[in-house]
């Protein structure tokens, strides 16, 4: 990988820092229990792309089964959560 | 470099949502605070490359922990609501 | 080839942030419910199939990443509206009409 390629993916890994402190903001404020699920979705969306960013910059290609791992089961903790506002679970 | 710095801002963010996990009112908040922690603690595992710690910890922390809580939150809620009348 | 794969990586992280940036400055919980999941779903598909451009060997992992993105992501924000809605969190004030509210009237609220 030569050095415009790494300073990209430096690059987009701050960007995505910074998304990661905006939803924690959200997190913080949100006046209701849906709001702070909202933040809690967007956060591990780019936590998945972080990862994924990661298994580039080291080139090793395990870590993206953490990642998949990761998408499915944050859908199960999300799905929880609503049933429970619903009243069900 | 970007090692040192994304550990040190998943670090600040974790602290900052285990003392919100404290002060809040609502046990539900508690609760997807430590979803958020978990999500930064596998984050900062894959960081010091142990891939197999992480994959447990998004297995566990993510999954199984948020919805056995809430299991644990909802039928504490029955028991004291049908006790009150 | 891969400053191509690095330049759609970087392009689907500033949808990403632009995402996050629309959930924080929204003003109710339906209009961060839709900028967090759309935007943030066209994000992370850009910045994944990027990566799957920049190093072609891992293509079939990718491929699999992005159906499980597309498939779980829109389904929990479905619930997520839905159980909002039903556990009786207003709009806000500019919305227009709540269509979901003239047809099921006696169902919200019952919390």
């Amino acid at each position: 990988m030569d050095s415009i390629t790494a300073i990209i993916f430096n690059t987009a890994f701050y960007v995505l820092m910074a998304a990661m402190a905006l939803a924690f903001v959200r997190f913080i404020k949100g006046p209701t229990s849906a709001d702070r699920v909202v933040a809690f979705d967007i956060m591990t969306i780019a936590g998945i792309s972080v990862i994924v960013f990661i298994s580039v910059i080291a080139q090793r290609v395990i870590y993206l089964d953490v990642a998949m791992v990761y998408a499915l089961l944050s859908f199960l903790g999300v799905i929880a959560v609503a049933r429970y506002l619903e009243g069900g679970l | 470099m970007i090692e040192t710095i994304l550990t040190i801002v998943l670090a600040i963010i974790s602290l900052m949502a285990a003392v919100y996990a404290v002060l809040t009112k609502k046990t539900l908040n508690a609760i997807i605070a430590s979803g958020i922690i978990s999500l930064l603690a596998s984050i900062m595992f894959l960081l010091v490359s142990a891939p197999d710690v992480a994959m447990t910890e998004a297995a566990i922390g993510s999954g199984l922990t948020t919805v056995v809580f809430l299991y644990a939150l909802k039928h504490i809620k029955d028991r004291r609501s049908t006790h009150d009348d | 080839m891969q400053l191509i794969g690095a330049v759609i990586s970087l392009l689907g992280a500033i949808i990403i942030f632009i995402g996050a940036l629309g959930a924080f400055r929204m003003p109710d919980v339906y209009n961060r419910m839709q900028t967090g999941t759309k935007a943030t779903t066209l994000g992370s598909m850009l910045a994944f199939l990027g990566v799957g451009i920049a190093v072609p060997g891992w293509i079939g992992k990718i491929v699999l990443l992005v159906l499980f993105i597309i498939i779980t992501n829109p389904i929990s924000s479905h619930a997520l509206a839905r159980a909002a809605h039903y556990s009786g969190i207003k709009l806000t004030e500019k919305s227009v009409r709540d269509n979901l509210e003239e047809d099921y009237p006696d169902e919200v609220d019952n919390d």
